[in-house]
């Protein structure tokens, strides 16, 4: 597969490992956050941590739009699936995440609800197409990657006079989610936690461009390395986060220039701008409100939104009671901090979000870190 | 075979026809189902000796059985269908204790409105995989349910056979130090049933794997009698079979990635889907867990076979109290393959 | 950040505005809604069912250069 193995090259793996060897200061720690699902699962899966230095640190940031997700939205959409009896499509990843009463996506399924598991925004309307009778909800989520195939079914959805399609929107922005991390009162207390670089997302990059990040690079004067998801791509990365903060830099660079560009796709900009806008606010799991920072369906397409035409109530659920989730989204606390984690929280029972979805810093852990010794401290000494 | 009147007027329309209660009441509908479907096709002495059981000698040993329900859906998938696969998986279950398979049964629940036609296409199958397999379909059973009550046929197979002395293969002898083999590659099965479901629509040549493994089993153990351990890695994949072995050993593994044969179109599918190889299902697959000094022998014995030409010395077994299942990774580092929680689910993130 | 990979353009429908791709040897169609003038044997980066941007090939062995150059400057003895 072209542009895919030459980007996990062994050999390749071992040149850069022996430079960020060779760059990394003594007495000084690197704490660099991920902030994407997709770079977690890359270090994990091909054991990138092994090939770096002991004074490298990742630090898994909420790099998933399923683990930032509030309970309430998918009591929602299963409100939508069991109540309504709508005919709901819904990605991969959401179908497990246990929701109020430890409930699911699949487990209403289970009782009769028609939930089906879509891979494209495509099949859901295709399924809209071939069952006029019904109604057809798409639950839209994800970040800035996934925002436009649902504004493309939006558009298409109006053009073909599709009256018994509808979104249940909750796209998130990744910029405002980042602005709140380097805002968090934990990180403001001194030596509690630190982030000394990020790994700038690699696809909601290549939507976006690598312009939007330069505002925190110069805000926090924090560098920023807009990453590919391969595992070189990571390592490289990690090296010139390592050199900008040892020479005191603080800028955006970008080594995912394969895809990336400065301004990002602006014809998938724009096709969101024209039939979505920004929410005042929105709840984060984990993080709270964070305003300004997610996407609700305009004016002129309000028929085509599922939470007016079924006019969803609001749902404050909280967290299962000693679930760290949310601290754990934020890079404050370990999977093995939780005192859920691994006795009664585990992939095949779910207390949170962090452990359902696959790209979640629990799961990620459970599945490929476990038999690891503990991580060194965290403290940053820069 | 007796000459003489006919017992039916009109032949089973398997062209046009579906299942219907009646089929299942026991009444002359189900005897010709039995006669015209089943039977002529499954076609061996003790079938048509249409008694309610089979009653056959056994050889003197250890007898070994084995059940398996089939509930796949679709029944018909590129490489196979429903009805070759339970033949195959019941046969391969037998067979995984060092067994020589020798007859199975089969029951059939139909769901009403289930079109003949389908049904005959499955038992042919059946038929064929049997008789290639030299393991004959002995007795059955059929049930229809009312329509909506079944997913068109689940099939339940039984087999039984016998181990020949002196082996003793079991899910809690892997060892320290022992090899651990597999005869071919990874994934091709889930990926061949992904294919043809509705919703995921992509392309490839993969087909099913799904294949009688006892013939390989058999030269296997006539060449290493004392192999520790045998599985195959269905549902789950081959990441589930190991955990199991290290659970029931209380041990650990270490895997080579490189090591592991996966084909190119399985590996593509996999990251298309954002799928891990290691738990796709496999149906003409076997891992085993041998002596060190055994490997490279079996190694050649199960290459010479046609289902072992891929064969491969994946890892080795470890003390692990713990039991974990870690792998070097193609790049360098290392990685534990765990147990996989719930069936796997393509995923966007 | 989501799961998302390069995949050559086999065919392109401007009808319908879909193409075929192909990652190895897995084919997949897929909405061109979100690109410009992609044509055959270009490669895109597919996410979803869509093409999300074009991979560029000089880019992409600008950065496999920057991968093998780096460590090289160890081979000299300090």
């Amino acid at each position: 597969m072209k542009y895919v193995e030459e980007f996990r090259r062994q050999d390749l793996a071992k040149r850069l490992s022996a430079a960020i060897h060779d760059a990394v200061e003594p007495h000084r720690q690197y704490n660099l956050m991920e902030f994407c699902g997709g770079h977690t699962h890359a270090i994990f899966r091909y054991g990138v941590q092994d090939l770096m230095p002991p004074s490298v640190t990742f630090v898994h940031g909420p790099g998933c739009p399923v683990c930032v997700l509030p309970i309430g939205r998918i009591d929602n959409a299963i409100q939508l699936a069991r109540d309504e009896g709508v005919i709901l499509c819904s990605y991969g990843d959401m179908l497990r995440v246990p929701a109020s009463g430890r409930n699911s996506l699949l487990k209403v399924k289970a009782q009769g609800a028609d939930v089906r598991m879509v891979y494209s925004t495509q099949d859901a309307l295709r399924i809209a197409r071939d069952n006029p009778q019904r109604e057809v909800v798409f639950f839209a989520i994800g970040f800035e990657t996934t925002t436009p195939p649902t504004a493309v079914a939006i558009k298409q959805a109006r053009a073909e006079r599709l009256n018994n399609f509808s979104v249940f929107c909750n796209h998130v922005l990744t910029p405002a989610a980042i602005q709140n991390i380097l805002e968090s009162p934990e990180l403001r207390d001194m030596g509690s936690v630190s982030i000394d670089g990020f790994f700038g997302p690699s696809h909601v990059s290549s939507i976006i461009g690598s312009q939007p990040y330069e505002f925190f690079a110069e805000e926090f004067q924090k560098p920023v390395v807009i990453a590919g998801f391969e595992p070189l791509d990571v390592m490289q990365s990690a090296l010139m986060l390592i050199r900008q903060l040892n020479q005191g830099r603080h800028e955006v660079e970008n080594e995912y220039t394969r895809v990336v560009s400065r301004e990002g796709n602006r014809k998938a900009q724009s096709l969101v701008a024209e039939v979505m806008e920004l929410r005042r606010s929105f709840e984060w799991r984990g993080l709270g409100l964070v305003p300004y920072s997610a996407l609700q369906i305009k004016a002129p397409y309000a028929d085509l939104d599922a939470e007016k035409r079924f006019q969803l109530p609001l749902i404050q659920a909280s967290d299962v009671k000693g679930c760290e989730c949310p601290r754990i989204l934020r890079g404050v606390k370990k999977p093995t901090d939780c005192k859920l984690f691994g006795s009664v929280c585990t992939p095949e029972n779910p207390m949170g979000s962090c452990m359902v979805s696959s790209e979640g810093a629990c799961a990620a852990y459970w599945s490929y870190g476990r038999f690891r010794q503990p991580e060194t401290p965290r403290e940053s000494a820069a | 075979m007796t000459a003489g009147r006919r017992r039916f007027p009109q032949r089973l329309n398997t062209r046009n026809g579906r299942v219907d209660m009646t089929h299942g009441s026991g009444g002359r509908a189900m005897a010709q189902l039995i006669e015209e479907l089943f039977v002529s096709h499954l076609d061996n002495a003790l079938l048509r000796q249409a008694n309610d059981q089979a009653a056959f000698d056994v050889p003197a040993g250890r007898m070994v059985m084995s059940t398996d329900g089939h509930v796949i859906s679709p029944l018909f998938f590129p490489g196979g269908d429903i009805g070759a696969l339970a033949v195959h998986g019941t046969i391969n279950d037998v067979a995984m204790s060092g067994a020589r398979p020798l007859y199975l049964s089969a029951g059939f629940i139909l769901e009403e409105g289930f079109p003949l036609a389908d049904l005959e296409r499955l038992v042919v199958s059946m038929a064929r995989a049997a008789s290639e397999a030299g393991v004959p379909v002995v007795t059955g059973d059929t049930k229809v349910v009312e329509k909506g009550k079944g997913d068109g046929v689940f099939i339940t197979t039984t087999g039984i056979g016998v181990v020949p002395a002196g082996v003793e293969i079991s899910g809690d002898r892997a060892r320290p130090g022992d090899a651990i083999l597999v005869n071919g590659t990874l994934g091709d099965h889930g990926v061949a049933i992904m294919s043809s479901r509705e919703n995921l629509q992509f392309e490839t040549r993969m087909q099913s794997d799904s294949a009688a493994l006892h013939t390989l089993v058999a030269d296997m153990v006539e060449a290493v009698p004392t192999i520790h351990c045998l599985r195959d890695p269905t549902r789950g994949g081959l990441a589930t079979t190991l955990n199991e072995l290290t659970q029931q050993s209380q041990v650990g593994m270490k895997l080579r990635e490189r090591a592991i044969p996966i084909d190119p179109a399985v590996t593509a599918a996999c990251e298309l889907l954002g799928l891990d190889p290691l738990y796709v299902a496999n149906e003409g697959k076997l891992v085993c867990i041998c002596d060190a000094q055994e490997a490279a022998p079996l190694l050649q014995v199960m290459r010479d076979h046609p289902l072992g030409a891929k064969a491969a010395i994946i890892g080795e077994v470890i003390e692990d109290e713990l039991g974990f299942v870690q792998m070097e990774t193609r790049f360098g580092g290392s990685r534990v393959v765990d147990w996989l929680a719930g069936e796997q689910l393509p995923r966007i993130c | 950040m989501c799961l998302a990979l390069p995949a050559r353009v086999l065919s392109v429908d401007d009808g319908t505005d879909m193409a075929v791709v192909a990652l190895g040897e897995v084919k997949k169609e897929i909405s061109l809604a979100l690109v410009e003038e992609v044509q055959v044997d270009d490669f895109v980066l597919i996410h979803v069912g869509y093409a999300l941007n074009k991979v560029s090939p000089e880019e992409a062995e600008r950065t496999l250069k920057l991968f093998a150059e780096a460590g090289l400057t160890r081979e000299i003895p300090t």
